[in-house]
């Protein structure tokens, strides 16, 4: 079970954050700054899982970008690692340039993938229907 | 704010408003958008704009609240709808589901495949936060999972995998399909777009194994048809990318899980190989944790890679040494435990993080419990546990081990050596400098201290109270453990001496603020002054026997009686208040609203506690109301039936549970530090082979002290198996084994690598027997021991193997009702070998019964049970066949939901060489399930009088073997109908038959269930059934658009829900 994606950069500050799993809103800043310390605080050749309170992180870094997801102990922490590179490849695809400016396509992509906790779509092209049919309405 | 924001909400209008025209919806929320960011920048100061936010969150929220998603579903805009099902899949109010589920249904013949998946995850959805709202539309399950799109199929599995997790039985006939699926996977027969770096669906192959595993797991022919799919996926992914390997540890989980086939061992051996010897630290990582997995079934396995796994726990990455630990953790026994747990001692030392520390300590706590090879050892590894766990670790450890401390073991003589030894171990820490020790640890040491520093002859009280004075001088002592000295200074002050020093002391905290503390320094005060009274309530050497709790409060009748005919209301258990207040629900709930959640938590609590327990468990938990017991015979006996009182709901009485209930909850952190103590603690431990004079005796000592333990533990390596049987021994008193089935039944993850433990054990435990054990991994690579499982006598063979359809059929409802075959059956089987074949005792021979299955069996003895339904109630019968010499043996059934009472004389018993003995339970129902499960435990020794050997076993029946017809009148159900407060509708299919669907539908539920029909009355039928002879549930059915309605309603709860899973399943059924 997934139980967070967070996108943050170097300086920790979170850009996008989706829960599955309820989180309270107040508690959700001091989650995402000590999960985002225990990331940045490993070396590049230490594992990219981290246990982090009852449960793991799996985390991988793109230039100044971040991405790291909570899983449940019971997950396979490497498909989740190639399922993060899996998303950045879908943004890739997406957006040419700066992804950071187009939080709510992201958001819609996050969605296509991950619902409840579970990895619902893998295929980029499936992926990104929906998201290329709603840009072709709002420009038709 | 880019344009895709517009875009999408221009797009979507209808989602975010709820105005009911799309038209001005869509023109009012671009508008909206605009005037706030209009809004925005014209603002001047932070907090007018945060005004301003706050604002709009609130009315962004209100309008979420309530989606208008129905009219989107309804859209004929593919994207609405699409969006509109994302939606229902995220946020969705429970209460909406009956409202939305039949347009979420049509979607699923939608044209597009993206809307029939999105209706699939929707219905996943809807599964998970409903599961009983779309129990009818099982078979449109079916339908996804049978989609030409493989999108949707897909989609189908998250529901499969939930559903499989909760009754993998009910979908074995699935197996084939699943297999079918991962083999077109594998083989690349999917459209190019569904590969990730060139593998084939990755993701949906790893979900594909996770249900396999599901499947396979204890039974061999499900298991048998994966062989063939498993060994391709192991072969396939060959290629050198993350992503394979994710694959393969899927795939070495689930070859590990399964019933063990040889060759895929020997495979995902080798594939776990090149995990943990790749030079990539992830992998190195997942490696480790494969591994950790599949040690618990060979353990062999650990040594091929010894050198790898050493170098691990050196690793520079902490997380790293953290899985290494855990691997050890799974394959610690006798011999190696001063090691291992010497390594997660290191650990501990230098971990930070307060979650690894709680986690490791219990671990190492557990092991010192269970392997510990002598006393000293076993107090000094406990004093580290104690002094690195802090006041951070779980409170069950000091209560676990003042528990063993205070029970002792068969032996008083070790007993006696092993507190004196705790004495004089914390006699020298308090001299040292117990300031440093964490604040648990000390009450610990007070209260031992307090017990058996007699034991100690040269020791003075006077000295040891001198020792605790200390302990109230310092700062750092917390009231809480102020008065855990106290009380220990009460049991402490029978000489001269030390009366005078306790007085001094009880006057000092006579005066103090804290009210706990002063009522202990009172009791100080008095009990020191009279001797007498001291030696009655505290008798030196502290023989005080557990005092008895008369649970059915008979002393009170007397009490009771005199209130009654003073006028008073009659006493109601809290289940029938609560129905009450249910009922009058004009009333305000508004006070019971807190009360009546805390009474049930606490209820749980005491639940879980015999009688015989209280005493101990409060002796020991450091709550300061408990200690009143020590101060006085009086007080103790009320304190304990006050908590039975408990029990029972009234709330009045409440308080005391709940403050045990506190104590139980770990104080504020405290640093794991202490190192200083901890080394010194480390120094004194001894290297295991220090002193070989000494070894013959410690190993006495400790086969005396873990009886039965080492002598195993010595043979063979599979030691992951003891500490359950170990636990049950030892622990039976506090009911640890039941609790444990309680926990695998709440999580399904803890319980998947549990029924593997049980796997193992079986495994484990037949190769025990086996007079030359050279290695336990026999039991999976050698092709006979594998045979064992199924019986490796020829004449188990016979039984094992005559009929292998008949054996290994599930139980299942539907089987019952075809039990009347099995008769014929065993008459063949008779006269194979009559002498050996199971038969019903005479008594039972007249009632219904299921099939006989196997449970579990070893070299000479097989194990196998089944049901019989007599008339007021259920009978298990097990059949112990032993195909060799006499053999002593003891059987120990247990159940979290049923009664189980044994129908027999004593616990042991002989059972003669080649013979069959037949033991009965009697089960009833302590609340209802739709399948109940049995733990047992079968404990042997052939020939009797050799060491005893141990097998596990579980057994599974449908709640319908305990309904039984209730008849009734028309008057008596509509009377009784209206008293009945827990109920559920639902909607079934109907029977199709031309004339009279009803009539046809009652019936078969009368035949396959046992309902009573009460009366049919035009399209309406009254059908009604007891739980057993005393718990009546009742059924209302209607006739209603070609559907059958059905309102069930009973006094008991989740009675309802239960039957109405099985009326479901036995209509949907031919």
């Amino acid at each position: 079970m997934i139980k967070f994606v967070l996108m943050v950069n170097q300086q920790g500050q979170t850009r996008l954050s989706r829960y599955y799993e309820s989180v309270e809103l107040s508690r959700r800043a001091a989650l995402e700054a000590d999960a985002v310390r225990c990331c940045l605080s490993r070396k590049k050749d230490q594992c990219s899982f981290v246990e982090f309170k009852d449960f793991k992180l799996v985390y991988r870094q793109y230039a100044a970008l971040i991405i790291v997801v909570g899983v449940s102990d019971g997950e396979n922490e490497l498909s989740i690692y190639e399922l993060i590179h899996n998303f950045v490849e879908v943004l890739d695809k997406h957006f040419s340039r700066v992804i950071m400016f187009n939080l709510d396509s992201i958001h819609i992509i996050l969605d296509e993938m991950i619902q409840n906790g579970h990895i619902v779509e893998t295929n980029k092209n499936r992926i990104l229907a929906p998201l290329t049919a709603i840009n072709k309405m709002a420009e038709g | 704010m880019s344009d895709v924001v517009e875009k999408t909400l221009t797009a979507l209008p209808s989602l975010l408003s709820l105005d009911s025209q799309p038209g001005s919806a869509k023109l009012s929320s671009t508008a909206k958008l605009g005037n706030l960011i209009r809004g925005i920048t014209e603002l001047t100061s932070k907090h007018e704009e945060e005004k301003l936010i706050q604002h709009e969150l609130a009315s962004i929220k209100e309008q979420v609240s309530s989606p208008n998603t129905t009219m989107d579903l309804q859209s004929t805009n593919l994207i609405e709808v699409c969006m509109a099902l994302t939606v229902v899949c995220q946020i969705f109010p429970k209460d909406m589901i009956p409202v939305i589920l039949p347009i979420v249904e049509e979607k699923l013949n939608h044209p597009k495949e993206i809307i029939r998946r999105k209706a699939v995850l929707a219905l996943h959805k809807f599964y998970l936060i409903a599961p009983n709202q779309v129990q009818h539309i099982h078979n449109k399950f079916r339908k996804a999972l049978c989609d030409k799109d493989p999108g949707v199929m897909t989609a189908s599995l998250h529901i499969y995998l939930q559903l499989i997790q909760e009754n993998a039985e009910a979908y074995k006939d699935l197996t084939a399909s699943f297999v079918t699926i991962l083999k077109q996977v594998v083989g690349g027969k999917l459209p190019m777009d569904f590969n990730y770096h060139s593998v084939p669906a990755p993701w949906l192959q790893i979900q594909l194994l996770r249900i396999l595993s599901l499947l396979g797991k204890n039974d061999q022919r499900t298991s048998e048809v994966m062989y063939e799919v498993l060994d391709e996926s192991l072969r396939r992914a060959e290629m050198n990318h993350n992503i394979t390997y994710a694959i393969l540890y899927e795939c070495v989980k689930c070859v590990y899980t399964i019933h063990p086939k040889s060759e895929l061992l020997e495979k995902a051996a080798k594939c776990i190989g090149n995990f943990v010897l790749s030079p990539k630290i992830n992998l190195k990582y997942l490696g480790l944790k494969a591994l950790t997995y599949v040690v618990q079934q060979d353990p062999k396995l650990a040594l091929q890679h010894q050198m790898t796994i050493i170098e691990c726990l050196d690793h520079s990455d902490v997380i790293i040494k953290r899985e290494t630990l855990e691997l050890l953790f799974r394959i610690t026994n006798a011999q190696n435990v001063t090691v291992i747990v010497e390594k997660m001692l290191d650990f501990l030392r230098l971990s930070k993080d307060d979650h690894m520390t709680i986690d490791i300590v219990g671990k190492v706590a557990e092991l010192a419990e269970k392997y510990a090879p002598d006393n000293e050892w076993f107090i000094q590894t406990m004093n580290a546990v104690f002094s690195l766990g802090g006041d951070m670790m779980q409170p069950e450890i000091p209560n676990g081990f003042l528990k063993l401390l205070s029970e002792g073991f068969d032996s008083e003589e070790e007993d006696r050596k092993l507190r004196l030894f705790a004495v004089s171990s914390y006699i020298s820490l308090l001299q040292g400098e117990p300031s440093k020790l964490p604040q648990r640890f000390l009450q610990v040491i007070c209260w031992v201290l307090g017990e058996y520093s007699f034991l100690k002859e040269d020791l003075e009280p006077s000295v040891v109270l001198g020792l605790l004075t200390k302990l109230l001088d310092m700062k750092s002592s917390s009231s809480e453990t102020k008065s855990w000295v106290l009380v220990a200074m009460t049991k402490l002050c029978w000489s001269e001496a030390a009366v005078s020093e306790a007085q001094q002391v009880a006057e000092t905290y006579s005066s103090s603020f804290d009210t706990t503390l002063r009522q202990r320094a009172q009791e100080l005060q008095h009990l020191s002054r009279d001797s007498q009274l001291h030696s009655r309530v505290l008798p030196p050497g502290g023989r005080l026997e557990p005092d008895e709790v008369d649970s059915s409060l008979s002393f009170l009748d007397g009490f009771v009686s005199e209130a009654l005919s003073a006028g008073a209301a009659p006493y109601k258990p809290l289940h029938q208040r609560q129905e009450e207040l249910s009922r009058s629900k004009v009333l305000s709930l508004e006070p019971y609203g807190l009360s009546l959640p805390i009474s049930t938590s606490s209820c749980s609590i005491t639940d879980r506690q015999s009688p015989t327990l209280l005493s101990t468990s409060s002796g020991l938990s450091g709550d300061g109301t408990d200690f009143s017991h020590r101060g006085s015979s009086t007080t103790l006996r009320l304190d304990g039936v006050k908590r039975v009182w408990g029990r029972e709901g009234y709330l009045a009485q409440k308080k005391p549970v709940e403050e045990v209930a506190q104590v139980e909850v770990p104080s504020p952190l405290r640093s794991p530090s202490q190192q200083g103590d901890a080394n010194s603690c480390r120094s004194k431990t001894p290297t295991p082979t220090a002193n070989p004079e000494c070894d013959q005796e410690k190993q006495q000592l400790a086969s005396s002290l873990f009886g039965g333990l080492s002598s195993q533990s010595s043979v063979c390596l599979m030691e992951k198996s003891e500490p359950d049987i170990q636990r049950f021994r030892r622990k039976a008193k506090g009911q640890r084994s039941s609790s444990t089935t309680n926990e695998q039944r709440a999580n399904p993850t803890v319980s998947s690598a549990s029924a593997v433990d049980n796997l193992l054990c079986n495994n484990l435990l037949e190769a025990d027997t086996e007079p030359i054990n050279s290695s336990a991994k026999q039991t999976f690579q050698h092709p006979h021991s594998l045979s064992v499982a199924n019986g490796a006598c020829d004449a188990e063979a016979i039984l094992t193997d005559g009929d292998p359809k008949e054996r290994n059929q599930p139980l299942s409802s539907e089987d019952f009702v075809e039990a009347d075959d099995s008769p014929p059956r065993e008459d063949q089987e008779r006269s194979k070998d009559s002498c050996l074949t199971p038969h019903l005792p005479a008594e039972l021979s007249g009632f219904s019964h299921s099939e006989i299955i196997p449970l579990c069996s070893s070299q000479s003895l097989d194990l196998s049970a089944c049901h019989v339904q007599t008339d007021n109630s259920v009978v298990l019968v097990v059949f112990i066949t032993n195909t060799s010499e006499d053999a002593n043996l003891q059987i120990q059934v247990l159940s979290e939901e049923l009664e189980v009472f044994c129908v027999c004389e004593s616990p042991v018993e002989e059972v003669r060489g080649r013979s069959v003995s037949v033991r009965q339970y009697s089960l009833t129902v302590k609340m209802p399930l739709v399948h109940f499960e049995l733990v047992g435990m079968l404990s042997y020794s052939i020939p009797a009088g050799m060491p005893q050997a141990m097998m596990q076993f579980s057994y599974k029946l449908p709640l319908t073997s305990f309904i039984r017809p209730l008849t009734v009148s028309t008057e008596e159900y509509g009377s009784m109908w209206l008293a009945f407060s827990h109920d559920t509708k639902q909607n079934l299919t109907l029977i199709k038959e031309e004339r009279e669907p009803l009539t046809a539908t009652l019936n078969a539920l009368n035949k396959k269930l046992s309902l009573h029909v009460v009366e049919i009355i035009g399209v309406e039928g009254l059908v009604a059934c007891s739980l057993l002879q005393d718990q009546p549930c009742l059924m209302h059915c209607r006739v209603h658009a070609g559907r059958l309605a059905v309102w069930l309603r009973s006094p008991v709860p989740d009675l309802p829900d239960c039957l109405l899973y099985h009326c479901q399943r036995a209509l949907q059924e031919p």
